[in-house]
């Protein structure tokens, strides 16, 4: 069966077509494009590529799944030849693929919409609006070279890119030096994991090169890593400490390295600083990459790279791990936070965390079905908190809201669907994506302490579960606590924002249809109703786990019963007795001060390596090594050294006179002559 | 008259060139003396030519012989501008191309 098909290049190509021309047209055209033509070609490629999409993934649906699976393979052309290694510039659409471009082009699509409601006011000199649409089609771009890309290579072409894009639009409204900087910080926290993931390539293109099959290609990676299993590495001494020195499995190593990139990319603990400060971007960026797509990469990468990850029980254990501490951590973090975006930046952290759980718990499709219902759920949760930014004119302090119930109807039902969503309320996306990472977590017998990772998945719930509700009882209920100026100019969204909102939320609520798990689907009478789950089966490697129905229905009941009392808690204490929410918090203040100043990790970070680094920079590589070293003893001193020569002494045979020139010249010639007639006289 | 003889006549007039170059300071008499050694080296290349019955000697004068005229024709102009601009061919007056 003929696999290859050239349509797929078209995905990540509008896109990046579109964001050309407006660039091109940025440089070279002194006129402001027309704001029409912004938005056919800003909204019209994502648009387009979504369909083109949906018609793609339709014909792979249509695929048998024999004959060497589904897949489609658009080779552009052999970007790499270096005999025997080649890499080609090919797009790979298989069903994770598949999952991964209708999420990025259709949640990518209704955000571009959205955002020509939200930059509608921004008419600043530098074309805000235009260069808005640029950079965004320019990430859609990156982010579909990145799923769609057949090899490492290609993936990291699109994770630097969808990197850039970010910083580029973080640090958005620059004007103020706050975002700038936060861009920056995102950008340099990112650096650290794609170190980490340029060694993994490196260390599994060498390993797999080492055993004869020299490519990075997925498929043929997978097809051959049988080949690794066995092979160990020598670490150096310095790392004596680990368990299990000197020698780990290769494919740990190089598992390890690729799980710091994922890291970076996905804000895990000990990088995830960066991206509650990437909330400083407009929040349609913050939906759209800092929610939905790019900080999901690394997911997608653990996923796609599952054919070695789960040959590496040591490295799924950290990513595991990772996760599960991460989910807890920032959502106790969350628990305080007042501005809305951070709220549900760090719920973005904690969920990330979630499907890193399930990754390392090798329920790979539990992760990937969560990425998507979370892409749902949180590009909704913020955009319907972008709604409330705008209807506030740029007010993001929940302690100055409240109340909006009334004067934002619509945009409240959103954020409720949302928040229903998010908490795992059953018969809502969230629910079932949430069980079946508890129940991966559950059954991963393999992991070290996969009880108490499942311990800390429910606990995470029930907090889950109590932010999103404080969140929403703080935006909607009680009396608003704004000011009566900004009061009387609270207002509702246009249609072009909240149309996608109105889509998404029913996304959010009806994104569990094609994954019922199995157990649920036969109380109904259906078999396999986890289409989804059979639906990845094919790329992703997945154990059967064999738990009886009565305990895979006690766990969900179990975990609904905690994200409930989460939820009472909630409503207790920010609906009916909002008189106790100070008490409260001096009864606690210890924790509260800990929470409220996020563990102070950003401020740790700053003493243990900002500030040493940029006094190792300052007192030490630029006083001494650049200013005195390089500066001093290398550029002046070789100055100084050609003018001590040059005027105390070669300056003299420069007289003027010519015969003395013509002296010097003959008796160089008779002696020249004398040395070349040596033999002859 | 052998080879020799004249070998030993061009190289003389040669000396007498390089001497006078050095050690004369009008321009003019530095110029002839540059003219007495290229028909020094003339002399020597047509002796030899002769000698071996190769013409490449001959023609080789030849050329020597356009390269010395073109060579009058550039080194009289600059003298002229020299004297028009400094009044004089003294080559010890004409050292300020110096450090």
């Amino acid at each position: 069966m003929d696999h290859t098909n050239d349509a797929l290049r078209w995905i990540p190509l509008l896109p990046l077509l579109a964001a050309v021309a407006s660039g091109l047209w940025l440089v070279f055209v002194p006129r402001n494009m027309p704001r029409t033509a912004v938005i056919a070609l800003g909204v019209g490629a994502p648009v387009a590529s979504f369909l083109i999409s949906v018609q793609q993934v339709f014909r792979l649906t249509q695929m048998p799944a024999t004959d060497g699976g589904r897949y489609a393979i658009d080779n552009l052309y052999t970007w790499i030849s270096a005999h025997p290694f080649h890499a080609e510039l090919s797009f790979l659409l298989d069903p994770l693929s598949a999952v991964m471009i209708i999420v990025v082009t259709g949640v990518g699509s209704l955000i571009h919409i959205y955002s020509v409601g939200y930059m509608d006011d921004d008419h600043r000199d530098d074309l805000g609006f235009q260069r808005f649409f640029l950079y965004l089609n320019l990430f859609t771009f990156s982010m579909l070279m990145l799923v769609l890309g057949d090899n490492l290579l290609v993936m990291f072409v699109g994770w630097e890119g969808v990197g850039l894009c970010s910083y580029l639009l973080i640090g958005f409204w620059y004007l103020e030096d706050h975002n700038a900087m936060c861009g920056q910080k995102a950008f340099v926290m990112n650096r650290i994991g794609d170190f980490g993931f340029l060694i993994g390539i490196f260390l599994l293109f060498w390993a797999f090169a080492s055993a004869g099959v020299p490519s990075v290609d997925f498929r043929e990676m997978a097809a051959n890593v049988g080949l690794l299993a066995d092979q160990t590495i020598e670490l150096p001494a310095l790392l004596g400490f680990l368990p299990a020195f000197p020698t780990w499995k290769l494919l740990t190593v190089g598992c390890l390295c690729l799980f710091v990139g994922a890291c970076g990319k996905s804000a895990q603990l000990p990088l995830y600083t960066w991206l509650p400060d990437a909330m400083a971007g407009p929040t349609p960026v913050s939906a759209l990459i800092h929610a939905a797509t790019m900080v999901t990469a690394g997911v997608y990468m653990v996923c796609r790279m599952s054919f070695a990850f789960s040959l590496a029980p040591g490295a799924s254990a950290t990513v595991a791990w990772v996760g599960g501490l991460t989910a807890l951590f920032a959502a106790t973090i969350a628990l305080t936070q007042k501005d809305i975006k951070k709220v549900l930046a760090y719920s973005t952290v904690s969920q990330l965390g979630y499907m890193f759980m399930a990754a390392g718990s090798m329920a790979y499709t539990a992760a990937i079905f969560h990425l998507a219902t979370h892409a749902f759920f949180k590009a909704l949760l913020f955009l319907a908190a972008g709604s409330v930014i705008l209807g506030m004119h740029h007010e993001q302090d929940m302690d100055h809201m409240g109340g909006l119930r009334r004067l934002m109807p619509w945009t409240f039902r959103f954020f409720l669907v949302g928040v229903l969503a998010i908490s795992g309320v059953p018969l809502l996306s969230g629910f079932f994506s949430k069980d079946e990472i508890l129940l991966g977590a559950w059954t991963a017998h393999a992991l070290p302490g996969h009880y108490w990772l499942y311990a800390i998945g429910v606990l995470t719930a029930g907090l889950t579960a109590f932010y999103m509700f404080r969140l929403h009882f703080r935006i909607f209920s009680g009396p608003n606590r704004s000011s009566p100026e900004l009061r009387s100019r609270i207002h509702e969204q246009p249609q072009w924002i909240l149309i996608p909102l109105g889509l998404l939320a029913v996304l959010s609520a009806l994104a569990w249809f094609p994954t019922v798990p199995d157990v649920w689907g036969e109380m109904l009478g259906v078999k396999r109703s986890n289409s989804l789950h059979y639906f990845l089966q094919e790329v992703l490697v997945t154990q059967e786990h064999s738990v009886s129905h009565a305990t895979e229905l006690g766990l969900a009941a179990l975990a609904t019963l905690v994200a409930m009392m989460g939820i009472a808690a909630a409503s207790f204490m920010y609906y009916y007795r909002t008189d106790l929410i100070e008490k409260i918090g001096e009864t606690l203040r210890p924790a509260h001060t800990l929470l409220v100043n996020k563990y102070w990790v950003d401020e740790i970070y700053d003493r243990i390596i900002v500030r040493p680094l940029i006094w190792l920079s300052d007192s030490f590589l630029y006083r001494l090594i650049d200013a005195k070293l390089i500066d001093g003893f290398g550029v002046n001193g070789t100055a100084r050294a050609v003018v001590g020569v040059a005027d105390k002494g070669l300056k003299f045979l420069q007289n003027g006179f010519l015969q003395s020139y013509l002296t010097v010249m003959l008796i160089a010639t008779i002696g020249l002559l004398a040395y070349l007639m040596r033999g002859v006289l | 008259m052998g080879l020799w003889h004249y070998q030993i006549v061009a190289g003389i007039l040669f000396m007498l060139g390089v001497l006078g170059v050095l050690t004369r300071r009008n321009m003019i008499v530095m110029f002839m003396c540059i003219e007495l050694m290229l028909n020094a080296a003339n002399l020597s290349l047509v002796a030899f030519s002769r000698a071996w019955g190769n013409l490449d000697g001959q023609i080789f004068a030849f050329m020597v012989i356009v390269v010395a005229a073109v060579e009058v024709a550039v080194g009289l102009a600059i003298m002229i501008s020299l004297v028009r601009n400094r009044d004089t061919i003294n080559i010890e007056d004409v050292s300020l191309l110096k450090w």
